[in-house]
């Protein structure tokens, strides 16, 4: 049996099974969307393979990580901008 | 900073199916073999997610062949060396960089999918076929939610099944291309049972779904950034269906940022390769769709015949036994391309303001201003490509928007990824013996 897992999403704490994207704990955590495009647009993700950038979040103080390529991990603090 | 320099005989790039074979062939065949991915886990696209029993039979006959395996690994540069003789890749691990140089190496950087621009198309919910299926895959929420699968290729059934059988709702699979193509296409699956019957596995799982030919998605309706409807259109006939989710995707196109940085020729919008899988650079190998859509099979042949011809004489005379078997699956990759072949309907998709560039919000009006235009116009006019994901995206949509070679709007300059600082100082701190090839530079 995968394990659960727990981190935060902009603040509030989300238990994901272990495996979970990042991207998948930000649907989860009741987050829509995952960045603000260049002319203010929210975004959320599209090609769902490293490809697009459309799901990049801040993750434990790292900008510009792509949530679709990263596992989440316990503890784990996700940032949108949007 | 962290940094470790690695060596082999031969280097694979890309741990989908292509690459975990050729990996296995080039290690059975006595070579030291790495094989890098950008992916958490192997397995590709296609392998991605819960083990199926022989993506694992792989996977473990590379590791029992010796395979070096380096996941998590993206890679942002690759060079031919002076000496023409060896290839050194540049990559960032989640610990840092990470250099491996090799004497060949083998790319089969496989596949994405082609996006094109319509009306709402930046609204959440509206992703890739393959795209949500990868997103649920990795835990994605679809259970109960409504989904319309849209766009072409064999790609939208196999996807509308997955997410029914996890729980989605899906409403409608809109295929852009026409019935008279597709049963075309399939009389020649019944030549090929393993895909035949593939196929009619699917079907039991779509009972309830309709499956519309000729029809395919013109707008989308969305609130607060969010879609809750889609319009779609066939023949004559238009109508609007409520939905969270539009799975969308036009066919794949290969990933030839790698090849073409390392100057390897393209042909008809795939890397050129001979009948060894070797591009026109020495020492070079192509595997997987980045020589020809053709699905699994074709990239897992593929794939062997480059890591066997890759090992040398005694190799090559393995790779040749598998070019029957090959030469079978190319008829089948031509048939496929010719019945899934995009209709010109979707180039009017895109309205004068409808975004075309995700990355800089570039929008349909400024592309038409310089019409027909090239990708160097685009960018320089409109910022096109010029944003994080380097064009991946609205490059081979504009490709067909404007009948640029797909090759044309590859940026193959590195970084092909947007890496940390760091990583690109530690490429700077040069080991002596590259001193000795390239002398002091500044």
């Amino acid at each position: 049996m995968a394990e659960l897992i727990t981190l935060t999403v902009n603040g509030v704490a989300v238990r994901v099974l272990e495996g979970t994207t990042v991207a998948a704990a930000v649907a989860i955590a009741g987050q829509p969307f995952t960045r603000r495009s260049a002319t203010g647009e929210p975004r959320a993700p599209l090609c769902g393979m490293g490809i697009c950038f459309e799901c990049r979040v801040r993750i434990n103080g790292r900008a510009d990580a792509r949530s679709c390529q990263t596992l989440c991990r316990p503890g784990m603090e996700v940032r949108t901008d949007a | 900073m962290h940094k470790q320099s690695l060596a082999c005989d031969v280097l694979v790039i890309g741990g989908g199916p292509a690459g975990i074979a050729a990996a296995c062939c080039a290690a059975e065949s006595a070579q030291r073999a790495i094989l890098l991915d950008d992916n958490p886990a192997l397995g590709g696209q296609i392998w991605r997610g819960k083990a199926n029993s022989q993506a694992t039979r792989w996977i473990d006959r590379a590791r029992q062949a010796g395979v070096q395996i380096v996941g998590g690994a993206q890679v942002f540069a690759v060079s031919a060396r002076e000496d023409r003789r060896t290839v050194l890749a540049q990559t960032e691990t989640p610990e840092g960089l990470c250099t491996v140089q090799c004497e060949r190496a083998i790319l089969a950087t496989g596949a994405r999918e082609r996006f094109l621009p319509f009306p709402g198309w930046t609204l959440r919910g509206v992703t890739g076929a393959g795209g949500l299926q990868a997103l649920v895959k990795g835990g994605w929420p679809i259970a109960g939610k409504r989904v319309v699968v849209a766009g072409s290729g064999p790609l939208l059934p196999a996807v509308a099944a997955f997410l029914k059988t996890h729980g989605a709702d899906v409403q409608l699979v809109a295929e852009q291309a026409p019935w008279s193509r597709l049963v075309n296409f399939g009389m020649g699956l019944a030549l090929r049972p393993a895909v035949a019957m593939q196929a009619l596995s699917l079907f039991p799982q779509l009972v309830g779904v309709p499956y519309h030919a000729g029809c395919h998605v013109t707008a989308t309706h969305g609130a607060r950034g969010a879609l809750t409807a889609v319009t779609v259109r066939q023949g004559e006939r238009t109508w609007q269906v409520d939905c969270d989710y539009l799975a969308c995707g036009f066919n794949l196109v290969p990933n030839l940022e790698l090849p073409v940085l390392l100057g390897c020729a393209v042909q008809d919008g795939f890397a050129a390769v001979n009948e060894w899988q070797e591009s026109s650079q020495p020492g070079v190998y192509c595997a997987g769709e980045l020589t020809g859509i053709g699905g699994l099979e074709r990239s897992l042949i593929e794939g062997q015949i480059a890591g066997y011809a890759a090992a040398g004489e005694k190799g090559r005379q393995r790779a040749r036994a598998l070019f029957a078997q090959r030469r079978d699956l190319y008829t089948y990759a031509a048939r496929l391309n010719h019945a899934f072949a995009l209709g010109d309907a979707l180039k009017t998709l895109a309205s004068a303001d409808t975004i075309v560039c995700r990355c800089e919000d570039a929008r349909r009006a400024q592309l038409d201003e310089i019409a027909p235009g090239s990708w160097r116009a685009a960018k320089l006019h409109t910022r096109c490509g010029m944003g994080a994901c380097q064009g991946r995206v609205c490059g081979p949509s504009l490709s067909f928007l404007y009948g640029w070679p797909i090759e044309a709007t590859v940026s193959a300059r590195p970084p092909l990824f947007p890496v940390r600082l760091e990583t690109l100082a530690a490429t700077g701190q040069q080991e002596p013996n590259q001193h000795e090839t390239t002398g002091e530079k500044r």
